[in-house]
């Protein structure tokens, strides 16, 4: 019981870890928070279902077509909802043109692949058992990630540049690395990030329209509390989450692990409105 | 003569108020009008669509409150309908307590939604916008699921008939006319408040939180009573919603809803009631003439939210903002009367002064300001000048409670002030400017000017919401003097005209007369000067020592040192935190660092 309740923990824990990350990603690159990240882990799943299993496309192309969906659907998400509000930041507008998107994208996958939940394929043709391939799948991604976008940010000039974009986007576009290029690349990485997660979560989150709020809901509690921008504390919080979520699943069920998990979020974000692991006050007058 | 002058000018924006409020009361009469005449030439289908219109409009209207006013993204709202749906539904059909009956029960259930109203809410006050959108998401998600788990009450997925409202509101046009009889209630209720210091100051929260804090505004308390309210309406429209539907199972509450919701009130434009009104109505009514796109109308109501975000922030209202199309005359000038300051600062008495012993603050390693003496008298002007980044600014900013110093006082006639106490200031007649003015753009400049004034309204949210005497009184006499402040500095011909179609310089003159409406006894300037043309300039400087005269001890923070001779009784000289010099301004001239640093002999 205690092995199933950790395995299914650390996996979800995985998938929240990644659509923070896919958060951060594009926070890092434009200081905006996007609706879509759930959206992403979602279309992940669905995109995946229809590739593979409806489609019938062998497992690695399908893989990559879910991949690079993942990355047009960032790019887009920067062209429409982000780039023409970027300069009216103040007014908070990219809360509601990043929610128009995501709406539409969920209201048209809702219509066009159906309300209900559908099965995605299994990956690999081996035999169920303890620790099956929906629990190591997430967290194989998980640590895929982590340790691409460590090596990307550190040893590549790239990452240095997004880096650099990320600490202070005025003294980077002065030093004439070209910022919205950069912030279209991040866009498209938080795309292939968030597509990812869906993708490697399928077998556990379904292919399911619905998916898209829960995950954006779920996927920002490690931002909100392991510090925005912050993936180590992303992974950290969202394994703690995915624990916390199911051993209160198990303890005193479904609907109350959600307000355990939604109380907690509160509480700790009122007490430490700047996340766990994290500090910032601004200049206002 | 002048005031007689004045009284007259008061009095003819008195009428063309009259005449605007008519030309702003006759959409509502007609809309009133037209509902209480719908049952004659409305079809039994349309009688549903019509009522579900002013249930819609029951929780938009208070929404409207927190997403329109305030600017606070609650996004997740359909959890107070949701809540106030079952409440009602399970008090009425007695599945926890014993029967209730339909009103106590809807009672009861506007009770839990201002509680749950407030607790959703309150977290505004510490999170940023997009951490609150998502808690009202969150909470949206968790009710819903609650409602399917909580078999033994809410009857899970199968669900709970609503509840049927007594005679004679229990066919469909006396259920409509309940309705109806509730949306007029609650549209007038939030004109009243949009009409009183407390909706001034919801905007002024929402465009201008500093100036709001600076004015006496006390954003927790304020957007408590507002969640309440809000919270309240949200939940009464819930039991009504179940006693439309006739039956409610937690599907009949997606998200969706509260989408349509708040995209209702975006589309009507922030800080009206109309706009939001015909924007509900307009959501509400569209599927049904479009059959075959109910399955696409979530999809289309995203596709209407990006647009709107995009193409028309201002939304319907400021489509219907006519009047703030007529060009407004060029080379207009500003030219204040000095001579009304004693009629509108009259009886500031005004003892003790205004002092900063050994101030000091450092910002990590680097001292803003590090031991700073200071003196502000009554009646005097205190100059405070300095190169960029001497601290000038943020002593102002230590003053006015936006910085807490680390060690040294700050004393108002002995007492010490408390420390980052902002919206106290304002209560111990303390009032400021800032370097870029911040006004709420989208209020008149009369508007502006009254949230100045906000602390000397007596009466509580309750009585403005219902338009109570004192409410009133409180009104006409914030008018008043918001008025005279505006002829004071010389704008009163402008005090329609929405501020941000107001040039920089009279964007300047606007704060003042905020500032002057609080009847200061000590008044912070923020480099007032700033972008003032050399005449302009001239005209400030005699208003400023008029106020002195008038009573008020006045800081002034300044680049422009010819302004700063010839007004200021006393000056202060700063350099990378520390004073540099101090004395008259005929020492200050003559002091060789002075000049050295930057006077440029």
């Amino acid at each position: 019981m205690v092995a199933s309740i950790v395995s299914t923990g650390l996996a979800i824990g995985c998938i929240y870890a990644l659509i923070g990350i896919t958060y951060n990603v594009m926070f890092s690159a434009s200081r905006v928070f996007s609706f879509t990240a759930g959206t992403l882990g979602m279309l992940g799943g669905v995109l995946g279902a229809l590739f593979i299993a409806r489609l019938g496309l062998p497992l690695v192309v399908g893989f990559v077509l879910v991949l690079a969906a993942g990355a047009v659907f960032g790019i887009i998400t920067e062209i429409v909802a982000v780039r023409p509000v970027l300069k009216s930041l103040d007014q908070h507008l990219y809360v509601l043109s990043t929610l128009a998107l995501a709406l539409m994208v969920q209201q048209y996958t809702a219509i066009e692949w159906g309300t209900e939940a559908r099965p995605f394929p299994r990956l690999f043709d081996i035999a169920r058992g303890g620790f099956d391939q929906q629990y190591w799948l997430p967290m194989l991604a998980c640590i895929v990630t982590i340790v691409g976008l460590e090596l990307l940010y550190r040893r590549t000039l790239v990452g240095h540049a997004f880096l650099a974009i990320a600490e202070d986007t005025f003294a980077a576009r002065a030093l004439g690395l070209p910022e919205r290029r950069l912030r279209m690349a991040s866009f498209a990485l938080a795309g292939v990030v968030g597509g990812l997660a869906g993708f490697a979560g399928g077998e556990m989150l379904l292919a399911f329209f619905g998916n898209a709020p829960l995950l954006t809901f779920y996927g920002f509690v490690p931002v909100a509390l392991g510090g925005m921008g912050n993936n180590r504390g992303a992974v950290i919080a969202g394994l703690l989450l995915g624990l916390f979520q199911q051993s209160a699943n198990f303890l005193v069920g479904g609907i109350f692990a959600s307000v355990a998990v939604f109380a907690v979020f509160i509480i700790v974000l009122l007490v430490r409105p700047e996340g766990l692991a994290g500090a910032s006050a601004q200049r206002r007058v | 003569m002048v005031t007689r002058t004045a009284e007259l000018e008061s009095r003819g924006a008195d009428l063309r108020g009259a005449s605007r409020t008519i030309g702003a009361v006759l959409p509502f009469l007609a809309l009133l009008v037209f509902g209480l005449a719908f049952p004659l030439f409305g079809g039994g289908y349309w009688g549903v669509i019509a009522t579900r219109a002013c249930v819609y409009w029951v929780l938009v209207a208070g929404l409207n409150l927190v997403v329109g006013f305030a600017g606070q993204l609650a996004i997740g709202w359909v959890s107070l309908l949701t809540l106030g749906a079952y409440t009602t539904s399970v008090l009425v059909a007695g599945n926890a307590t014993p029967a209730l009956h339909p009103y106590l029960a809807l009672a009861i259930a506007g009770v839990v939604g201002a509680i749950f109203g407030l607790i959703i809410g309150l977290p505004a006050l510490r999170l940023r916008t997009f951490y609150f959108a998502i808690t009202t998401l969150g909470f949206a998600t968790i009710v819903t699921q609650v409602a399917l788990a909580w078999q033994s009450v809410t009857g899970g997925g199968v669900g709970v008939a609503g509840p049927i409202f007594p005679r004679p509101f229990d066919s469909q046009w006396g259920f409509y006319y309940l309705c109806f009889g509730l949306a007029a209630v609650c549209t007038w209720m939030t004109l009243n408040v949009a009409g009183s210091r407390y909706g001034r100051a919801l905007t002024a929260i929402r465009d201008a939180e500093v100036a709001a804090e600076a004015s006496g505004i006390a954003k927790p308390h304020l957007l408590a009573l507002v969640f309440l309210f809000s919270g309240a309406v949200a939940s009464i429209a819930g039991g009504l919603f179940a006693s439309l539907q006739s039956y409610i199972t937690p599907d009949a509450f997606t998200l969706d809803l509260s989408v349509l919701f708040f995209i209702a009130i975006l589309i009507g434009g922030h800080g009206s009631i109309l706009g939001p009104l015909l924007g509900t109505i307009l959501l509400t009514v569209l599927p049904e003439f479009a059959a075959p796109l109910v399955a696409w109308s979530t999809f289309l109501y995203a596709v209407l939210l990006l647009v709107i975000v995009l193409a028309m922030p201002g939304g319907i209202a400021e489509l219907l903002d006519f009047k703030n199309r007529r060009p407004l005359e060029s080379g207009r000038a500003i030219v204040p009367r000095p001579e009304l300051l004693p009629r509108l600062l009259g009886g500031a008495t005004n003892a003790g002064a205004l002092t900063l012993h050994q101030v000091a603050l450092a910002f990590g390693g680097v001292h803003a300001i590090d031991g700073l003496d200071l003196e502000i008298r009554p009646g005097q002007v205190h100059g405070l000048i300095g190169p960029n980044g001497s601290g000038k600014t943020t002593t102002l900013n230590v003053i006015s409670g936006y910085y807490a110093q680390q060690s040294g006082a700050v004393k108002l006639n002995g007492t010490a002030l408390p420390l980052l106490e902002r919206h106290r200031r304002a209560h111990l007649r303390i009032a400021r400017t800032f370097q870029t003015p911040r006004v709420v753009r989208s209020a008149s400049v009369l508007e502006n000017v009254m949230i100045g004034g906000t602390i000397d309204g007596e009466a509580t949210f309750v009585e403005s919401l219902l338009s109570l005497p004192r409410q009133r009184r409180d009104e006409a006499m914030l008018r008043e003097k918001a008025m005279l402040a505006l002829a004071t500095v010389g704008l009163e011909r402008l005090a329609a005209v929405r501020a941000d179609r107001l040039q920089h310089s009279e964007l300047r003159f606007t704060e003042i007369a905020r500032a002057l409406t609080l009847r200061p006894a000590f008044l912070l300037l923020d480099e007032p000067a700033a972008g003032l043309s050399a005449e302009e300039i001239g005209r400030l400087g005699a208003l400023i020592v008029a106020i002195a005269k008038a009573g008020t001890g006045v800081l002034l923070v300044e680049h422009h040192a010819d302004l700063i001779f010839d007004i200021c009784h006393h000056v202060t000289v700063l350099n990378l935190g520390k004073m540099l010099a101090a004395g008259t301004p005929a020492e200050i001239r003559s002091h060789r660092e002075v000049v050295n640093a930057y006077l440029g002999g």
